[in-house]
C-alpha cells in the first residue's frame, strides 16, 4: 500500500517524508532524512541512545511511529548545537571525558538537555534517576553525571561552559 | 500493514471490529516491542491518541477520569491527582524509564494483560472502573474485570479502553502503591500490592480496597485483606492479619524473577507497608 506522507518539525525546520507504517522515528530520522546522531542500541526502549524530544517530552525514538508524527515538533542531537558552538552540556561532556565509545552520548545529552529544562539544579540523585533509561557500557556513570551537574552550573550562571 | 489514528470512538471501532488481526496503539511501549520481536503482526494499527477523551484528565462528579493514552509523564505533573490519588500516579510512574514514561499509558499496561503491570493493582486498588466504547456503545467494567488471565482480556470485538474513572474521594482517604524489584529502578514487579483506605475521625478504618500483583494469573482485588483491617486503627495484630490474608490469596509462578515461597512472603510484607502508609496519607487527607 502506498506509504505515509508526513509533515512534520524537527529542530524547528518544517520537515516532510515518506514512511511505511512499521518505519519508527528512528528509522526515518536515520535512513530517511540523513540525521544519524540519534543511535539505535536496543530497539526496544531499554538504552535510551535514540532518545529524542516529541513536543518537549523525552521517549525513545525506536518505540514511536514515523506515522504518529505529523503536526509534531522534534528535537533532536542535531539540534542542539548551534552552527560552531557547542551547548554547555556537550562542552561539559568533553571537560569531563563522560564518553569514550560515543554511542550512547547524543541520548545522554538530550536526555541531560530535558532535565536541566525542567530542573536547572538536580541533585545526583535525581540526575541519576531522570538517565536511568540511558545504558552506557563503556566508562560509567560518575563522569556523565558530574558533567551533567556542571554544566547545570554553568547554565544557572548564564555561561555558556 | 495499515495504520490509522480516528478522532472519534465510533471510527475507532468500526476499524478494530472489521480487521481480524487489528491492534490498538496508546504509548506503544509494549506494542512496538512487540511488533519488533515478531510476537505480534498486526494487519491495521488503531492509534487512538487523537481521540480527546483518550488523552483528558478531569475532575468527574466528584471523582476522577483519566483518558487511557494520558502518560505517565503528563499524571505526575498533575497536582490535584497527584493528591487525590498519589497510589495509582506513584503506581503509574514505576513503570520504565523516563523515557518511557513519556509515552506509557494506563489503557497500555492494564491491555497489555500482563500480570505484573504497576499501574493496575493501584487502580483496582481505587475502584477504577474502564469505560469501554465498542460497536454496541459504551460500557463499564471495574479494572478488575479486565483481565482474565496473561495476555487474555474480557474486551469483545471492537472494544478498547477510553478512560477510566476514579470514584469521589471520601475525606480522610489516600491510597498506595509499593512493589517488590531485585534493583532500584527500570525493572519488572516480583510483586506488586496496592492499598486505598479511608478512616474516620478517630483513625479508624472505615473503607479499604488491596490489590495484589505478580502473585498469580491475573491482578487480584483480595476482599479478605481488605476486610482484615476495616474497624482497625492498623494495629499490630490487624496488620498481621493482614498480612496472612494477602498471603492467603497469592497462587504465584516460580521464575527467574522469584520463587513462590518468596514471592508469598513479599506480598504479606508490601501488603502492610502499603497499608501503612496509605493511613498515614489518609489521616493527613
Amino acid at each position: 500500500m502506498a506509504k505515509h506522507h508526513i509533515e512534520t518539525t524537527v529542530n524547528g525546520d518544517a520537515v516532510e517524508f515518506l514512511c511505511e507504517t512499521e518505519d519508527t522515528l528512528l528509522d526515518v530520522l536515520r535512513d530517511t532524512l540523513n540525521m544519524t546522531g540519534s543511535k539505535e542500541g536496543c530497539a526496544s526502549g531499554d538504552c535510551g541512545a535514540c532518545s529524542v524530544t516529541l513536543d518537549g517530552r523525552l521517549v525513545c525514538s525506536c518505540l514511536v511511529l514515523g506515522c504518529e508524527v505529523g503536526g509534531h515538533r522534534i528535537e533532536t542531537i542535531e539540534g542542539m548545537a548551534k552552527g560552531e558552538a557547542l551547548h554547555p552540556l556537550q562542552k561539559k561532556f568533553l571537560e569531563h571525558a563522560a564518553l569514550q565509545c560515543g554511542i550512547c552520548t547524543p541520548g545522554f545529552l538530550v536526555a541531560s538537555r530535558a532535565l536541566l529544562e525542567r530542573n536547572p539544579n538536580p541533585s545526583d540523585t535525581e540526575i541519576r534517576y531522570w538517565l536511568a533509561g540511558n545504558l552506557c557500557r563503556c566508562t560509567g556513570y560518575d563522569k556523565i553525571v558530574s558533567a551533567v551537574k556542571d554544566a547545570a552550573v554553568a547554565m544557572r550562571s548564564g555561561h555558556n561552559g | 500493514m495499515r495504520y490509522e489514528a480516528p478522532e472519534t470512538v465510533e471510527q475507532a471501532t468500526a476499524l478494530l471490529a472489521g480487521t481480524s488481526e487489528a491492534r490498538v496503539l496508546a504509548g506503544g511501549t509494549d506494542l512496538l516491542v512487540q511488533m519488533r520481536a515478531d510476537v505480534v503482526d498486526p494487519s491495521l494499527i488503531v492509534d487512538i491518541k487523537r481521540i480527546a477523551e483518550t488523552r483528558a484528565v478531569t475532575e468527574d462528579n466528584g471523582g476522577w477520569r483519566i483518558g487511557a493514552a494520558v502518560t505517565g509523564a503528563e499524571l505526575k505533573e498533575h497536582a490535584a491527582l497527584k493528591k487525590a490519588w498519589p497510589g495509582v500516579v506513584e503506581a503509574a510512574n514505576l513503570i520504565g524509564s523516563t523515557q518511557v514514561q513519556g509515552r506509557a499509558t494506563l489503557g497500555g499496561n492494564l491491555c497489555n494483560g500482563s500480570p505484573a503491570a504497576d499501574s493496575v493493582p493501584a487502580l483496582i486498588a481505587a475502584g477504577g472502573v474502564a469505560v469501554l466504547v465498542g460497536p454496541q456503545g459504551r460500557r463499564e467494567l471495574p479494572v478488575e474485570d479486565v483481565m482474565l488471565g496473561p495476555r487474555k482480556l474480557a474486551l469483545g470485538k471492537g472494544e478498547f479502553v477510553v478512560s477510566f474513572r476514579l470514584p469521589p474521594r471520601p475525606p480522610r482517604s489516600s491510597d498506595a502503591y509499593l512493589r517488590f524489584i531485585p534493583r532500584t529502578e527500570m525493572d519488572i514487579a516480583v510483586v506488586g500490592a496496592g492499598v486505598s483506605l479511608t478512616v474516620d475521625a478517630g483513625g479508624t478504618i472505615t473503607a479499604a480496597r488491596v490489590s495484589l500483583g505478580a502473585v498469580a494469573p491475573r491482578v487480584l482485588l483480595v476482599r479478605e485483606a481488605a476486610q482484615a483491617i476495616v474497624g482497625s486503627r492498623l494495629e499490630r495484630g490487624a496488620q498481621d492479619r493482614l498480612e496472612a490474608a494477602a498471603r492467603a490469596a497469592c497462587a504465584p509462578i516460580d521464575d527467574k524473577r522469584g520463587t513462590i515461597e518468596f514471592r508469598i512472603q513479599v506480598a504479606g510484607v508490601l501488603t502492610r507497608r502499603a497499608a501503612l502508609i496509605a493511613l498515614d496519607r489518609a489521616r493527613t487527607n
